[in-house]
């Protein structure tokens, strides 16, 4: 990692891993050995296809799940080997979105009583009314009209559904939010008004969010810095205008050529990169890169050795043979 | 294999025949003024009001909008599989190489799906049945609508669609569980294409993929469509993909086309109706420096309870008192046709 800038990382991770257990000896590595660090206030975007382990890393880092080694650090201290009564006090400071708003929300209770069930939970007020009072605070805070205090979340559509989540999850004023895919299941139209709302939540109450998602153009909109996962690695770092002017890594040129643009001219100029090949098995993969059997520049070493990132420009890592191998040649 | 022999295509009738006949027309498809309508005990939804589109040959046409603006069922109603129970064709014609398709008797209809048209579905994983080798399924399709072949035709052919769609030929005897959801779609694909359709419905095929494999499918169905000279009709909520794959677009709205015409005039035309462009401004881009995006305010009118206006004038920024008072007329520009009141107004005042 480069040097640490002036402000400290409000979250950051060492080498995380997390294997889960399939078999007798086999293991799955949904993430493999991530680093990261989010300043506070900012937003860190975490891209990659499905099954590459970024909702596995979301959870990991708030301790969701127990990670199989590395460090997580939140505000200076080491919270990876925390118990869940250790964790229990910073749970007001780490809140997570999930991306389905139809089934991360008990059915059997008010849209009040959602969103003032966790403050119950931590006791923030001495009296329940305080709590609804503050409730109906954030109602207003993203945008649900006070006449749907009192209605079930069935009698909501996605968009309204999802203003809830937020809400609850701002009800702690935490410091720290996991965005897990929080548009995907919203339409365009709605989409854009719940990013809006998260943007602004940024801007009034200084958050700092790890923004999970599989769209690019999503995470272009709303993150500082980009990293892009394949197969539980990271691939590629950079802050986000960057990594979209001069992507390295393969797999993010892939991915970036494959977003069909609703733009006639440039959908018809862009050159149809299409990649072979699906993502392979994560479960005990052997050495080399994960994606040397897709990749159209993999050699033999790709499939014998593990890239490292290595800084390709100023805050710019990338994982691949072909930068430091370029480096060497260079030299 | 399948125990059951059952024929559904009956000796082929005149009308079939005729209907076979591809060289009739220019247009396949001519859907005039559909009326659709779910009925409940409680309720009537009212899907799709009074809606037109022609699919020429040979062309790809994409139908746009967001959840509920009834694009699978009027795709549904092509097809006549709306559900038997609620949904009802109120008013229309679905005219199809010159025959109304509402007109004809269940048989004939039965032997024109699959035959004329077929359709793929959103989500590959329920489409296929888990207890058949997908080899099964494909040929079985492929018996059903040409009851004469033997069984080494049949399997001949399910070979030959395996190897078309990029898989294996050997891998027919796997079931579903054992293919990817990227496989699956393809597998989906060449079951529909293997009746030799001429019109093929693609409802979201891509929506439940990766993008790298949406890519991979996208890119497999247009080299299909231009070696088969399919016409397709591609329904989708992403722009990106009917700039990519589209020549004629339908944006719907609350069960109207509030605009057509060819994707230059959708993607490059001056005048759009304040939903098109609603649509454009939510969707972040990918090459500019990210601005704040311009949402549309509110939500869809309720299918059960539409205005009397414009259904879009609680949304709409332009929105007058005319908009809330009468329903639009079409405004036409060559095949670019506007359903708003700015711009019928505009025609009357010049």
């Amino acid at each position: 990692m480069s040097e640490q800038n002036v402000s400290e990382p409000l979250v950051s991770t060492e080498g995380l891993k997390k294997y889960f257990k399939v078999g007798k000896n086999s293991y799955l590595h949904a993430v493999d050995g991530i680093d990261l660090s989010i300043l506070p206030g900012k937003t860190l975007g975490v891209v990659g296809e499905s099954g590459c382990g970024k909702s596995t890393l979301g959870r990991t880092i708030l301790k969701l799940i127990q990670p199989t080694q590395g460090k997580i650090i939140y505000d200076g201290k080491d919270i990876s080997g925390y118990s869940d009564s250790q964790m229990h006090p910073l749970r007001r400071d780490m809140q997570i979105i999930f991306q389905d708003p139809y089934s991360s929300i008990d059915p059997r209770m008010s849209v009040i009583e959602v969103i003032a069930e966790y403050m119950i939970i931590h006791r923030v007020y001495r009296t329940k009314n305080e709590a609804y009072q503050r409730a109906s605070e954030l109602m207003d805070l993203v945008g649900l009209a006070q006449r749907y205090a009192n209605s079930y979340p069935h009698e909501l559509d996605g968009g309204r559904r999802q203003r809830i989540g937020i809400a609850r999850a701002l009800s702690l004023d935490p410091k720290f939010i996991v965005c897990d895919e929080p548009v995907s299941a919203l339409d365009v139209s709605i989409q854009a008004q719940i990013l809006n709302l998260l943007m602004d939540l940024q801007d009034e109450l200084g958050l700092a969010y790890m923004f999970v998602t599989h769209d690019l153009s999503v995470v272009k909109h709303i993150s500082d810095d980009i990293m892009v996962m394949y197969l539980g690695k990271q691939v590629e770092k950079a802050p986000s205008d960057e990594l979209f002017a001069n992507p390295v890594h393969p797999y993010t040129q892939a991915l970036l050529s494959a977003i069909p643009e609703p733009n006639l001219k440039r959908s018809r100029e862009k050159e149809m990169h299409v990649i072979r090949g699906e993502v392979s098995n994560p479960i005990d993969p052997g050495p080399g890169c994960r994606f040397a059997p897709r990749c159209e520049y993999c050699t033999e070493k790709c499939r014998l050795a593990t890239p490292e990132m290595t800084e390709v420009a100023p805050g710019h890592f990338a994982a691949c043979f072909r930068i430091t191998d370029k480096e060497e040649k260079a030299q | 294999m399948f125990k059951k022999k059952k024929q559904v295509t009956q000796n082929m009738s005149p009308v079939l025949e005729e209907l076979f006949d591809p060289a009739s027309t220019d247009t396949v498809i001519d859907v005039r003024d559909l009326w659709v309508e779910y009925q409940s005990d409680i309720e009537t939804v009212r899907a799709v009001n009074g809606i037109d589109l022609t699919i020429r040959r040979g062309r790809t046409f994409g139908l746009v909008g967001e959840t509920g603006a009834g694009k699978t069922t009027t795709a549904l109603s092509i097809l006549r599989l709306l559900p038997a129970a609620t949904g009802r064709i109120i008013k229309g014609e679905i005219v199809f190489n010159g025959k109304d398709l509402l007109e004809l008797d269940e048989n004939l209809m039965q032997a024109a799906r699959g035959n004329l048209i077929s359709m793929v579905f959103q989500d590959p994983m329920s489409a296929l049945n888990p207890v058949y080798t997908v080899g099964e399924q494909i040929g079985e399709a492929i018996r059903l609508h040409n009851p004469d072949l033997t069984e080494e035709d049949v399997d001949k052919k399910v070979e030959e669609m395996l190897s078309l769609v990029g898989i294996m030929p050997s891998r027919k005897v796997e079931f579903p569980h054992q293919f990817s959801g990227g496989m699956k779609q393809r597998v989906v694909i060449a079951m529909a294409l293997s009746c030799e359709p001429e019109l093929l419905i693609a409802d979201e095929p891509t929506t439940a993929l990766d993008v790298t494999i949406q890519a991979q499918v996208l890119a497999m169905i247009k080299d299909l469509r231009d070696r088969l000279g399919t016409s397709m009709l591609m329904i989708t909520h992403d722009l990106g993909i009917v700039a990519q794959t589209c020549d004629d677009v339908a944006v719907m709205y609350a069960g109207e086309i509030v605009e057509s015409g060819t994707v230059e005039d959708i993607f490059e035309g001056e005048k759009h109706h304040p939903y098109t462009r609603g649509l454009f401004d939510s969707i972040p881009d990918l090459s500019s420096r990210s601005e704040r995006l311009k949402p549309i305010p509110g939500l869809m009118p309720d299918p059960t309870n539409l205005p009397e206006g414009c259904f879009f004038a609680e949304r709409c920024p332009y929105a007058e008192e005319i908009c809330t008072k009468k329903h639009p007329g079409v405004y036409i520009e060559g095949e670019h046709r506007i359903l708003c009141h700015r711009f019928t107004k505009e025609e009357a005042d010049e």
